[in-house]
């Protein structure tokens, strides 16, 4: 009979074997609380096929106890995601709570999920508490922005981005940080985050006289959608056999996994955003987050699957975009 | 053999050092030189090796090439240009040697 096994023998640990490494947890510092799969958007890169049909979302008492666990945790960020979080009703309240408990606060927004009046309202409570705002934006022309992301997002993205400006976010000299985040728009890796970050800037500032303070990349998942999408296109092999290649043994050592813990909006943990996407759950068994007394213990495994080589390839990604490895 | 043309040659190109290896070594070390970060970004040289490859009409280097060009951020508008820049110069190239048609005519014409 076959017994489970706690790390699994998976592609990707077999890998790390082959390179002398482990993979295992650090000190974990950040929370990241993933608020429910509803979006006003379907993004065909999404590993969370998140959408406008999607029912899952944080309840308040769930919230409650996220930020008692990041009471507990005594993280130095936390890091709220999407699905699109403006959607979720109680969003004000979490924001709060966890500002009071975690000295940084970073929310991910799509930069079209709100309604005006409900916009200014949250972008007035993210510059009361200092959060720092993560918007996706994964190009420079429109053509590659809405083959990504839906028909008319780009004017909408251009727009809100703007409007975060107007208030301070990502400007010279201020202390609002706005952060873009890109996927490339198919089957191919992400150019370096440097030069990329140089072009971002040139672009937005010269065409459009935009702002932003710094970009980060990351590779395609292939979960969810993408991974639909691979499947359907005929360009799944060539793009995992494209991951697998560009391996990088130097990356292993900053991934995310190492220092996060991810909480869905259910209150089950991962160790990551796209673990939760795969439904492998921190230590290979649900557990809710008020079963855990604080952090996941440094040294502790992590569970892991074939999208795991996404976030290994080239320079290697991480929730803070391209590893300096 | 069923076409001259096997996509997965292209992940094979190294085969090529197998009887004339230091040739190869010289080759690939100077090739990956080449393509690198210097004056020019490997952006730009992306796009002038797609814009050469469509020259040579390669389809490896074609295929390769866009690729290069997606993931260093170029767009589809920009490798467009990149080709009808190509284009007009292979045009021009052309059109210009009808100087030489029309010295010929002027010289044999009375």
């Amino acid at each position: 009979m076959k017994t489970d096994v706690f790390p699994a023998e998976t592609e990707f640990n077999a890998t790390l074997d082959r390179h002398g490494l482990t993979l295992a947890r650090s000190a974990t510092r950040t929370l990241q609380v993933n608020v429910g799969y509803r979006c006003d958007l379907a993004c065909r890169h999404c590993h969370l096929a998140a959408g406008p049909t999607r029912g899952e979302m944080m309840t308040r008492a769930t919230m409650q106890a996220v930020i008692a666990y990041a009471r507990r945790g005594r993280f130095l960020m936390a890091d709220v995601t999407g699905g699109a979080p403006e959607l979720v009703p109680d969003l004000d309240y979490l924001l709060t709570g966890l500002a009071r408990e975690v000295p940084q606060v970073m929310l991910r927004t799509n930069l079209t999920a709100l309604d005006d009046v409900r916009r200014t309202q949250l972008i007035d409570l993210c510059r009361t508490l200092r959060v720092i705002l993560v918007a996706s934006f994964p190009a420079v022309t429109a053509s590659q922005f809405e083959a990504q992301r839906g028909i008319g997002v780009w004017c909408r993205s251009v727009d809100r981005l703007r409007q975060l400006n107007e208030v301070g976010y990502g400007m010279p000299g201020s202390d609002l940080e706005l952060h873009l985040a890109a996927n490339p728009a198919g089957a191919f890796l992400p150019q370096g985050q440097a030069a990329a970050e140089r072009q971002f800037k040139r672009v937005l500032a010269q065409r459009l006289g935009l702002s932003f303070n710094h970009l980060f990349i990351f590779a395609n998942m292939p979960l969810g959608r993408f991974k639909s999408w691979l499947e359907q296109s005929g360009n799944e092999q060539d793009y995992m056999g494209k991951l697998t290649a560009a391996f990088n043994p130097q990356a292993v050592d900053g991934l995310m996994c190492r220092s996060l813990v991810s909480v869905a909006w259910d209150g089950v943990l991962y160790d990551c955003d796209f673990n939760q996407a795969a439904g492998l759950p921190l230590g290979g068994r649900r557990r809710h987050i008020d079963e855990m007394d604080g952090p996941p213990e440094a040294g502790s495994p992590i569970a892991t699957g074939r999208h795991c080589f996404a976030c290994t390839a080239g320079a290697g990604f991480t929730c803070g975009g391209e590893i300096a490895a | 053999m069923d076409t001259y043309y096997h996509p997965k040659d292209l992940e094979r190109f190294q085969e090529i050092g197998k009887d004339a290896p230091e040739l190869a070594r010289k080759f690939f070390a100077y090739y990956g030189e080449v393509f690198a970060e210097g004056a020019l970004s490997e952006r730009e040289k992306a796009l002038i090796g797609l814009a050469v490859a469509h020259t040579v009409q390669c389809p490896y280097c074609i295929d390769a090439y866009t690729t290069a060009c997606l993931e260093k951020g170029s767009n589809l508008e920009e490798m467009t240009e990149a080709l009808h820049v190509v284009t007009a110069i292979r045009g021009g190239a052309s059109l210009v040697h009808g100087m030489q048609m029309r010295r010929q005519v002027e010289k044999l014409s009375l």
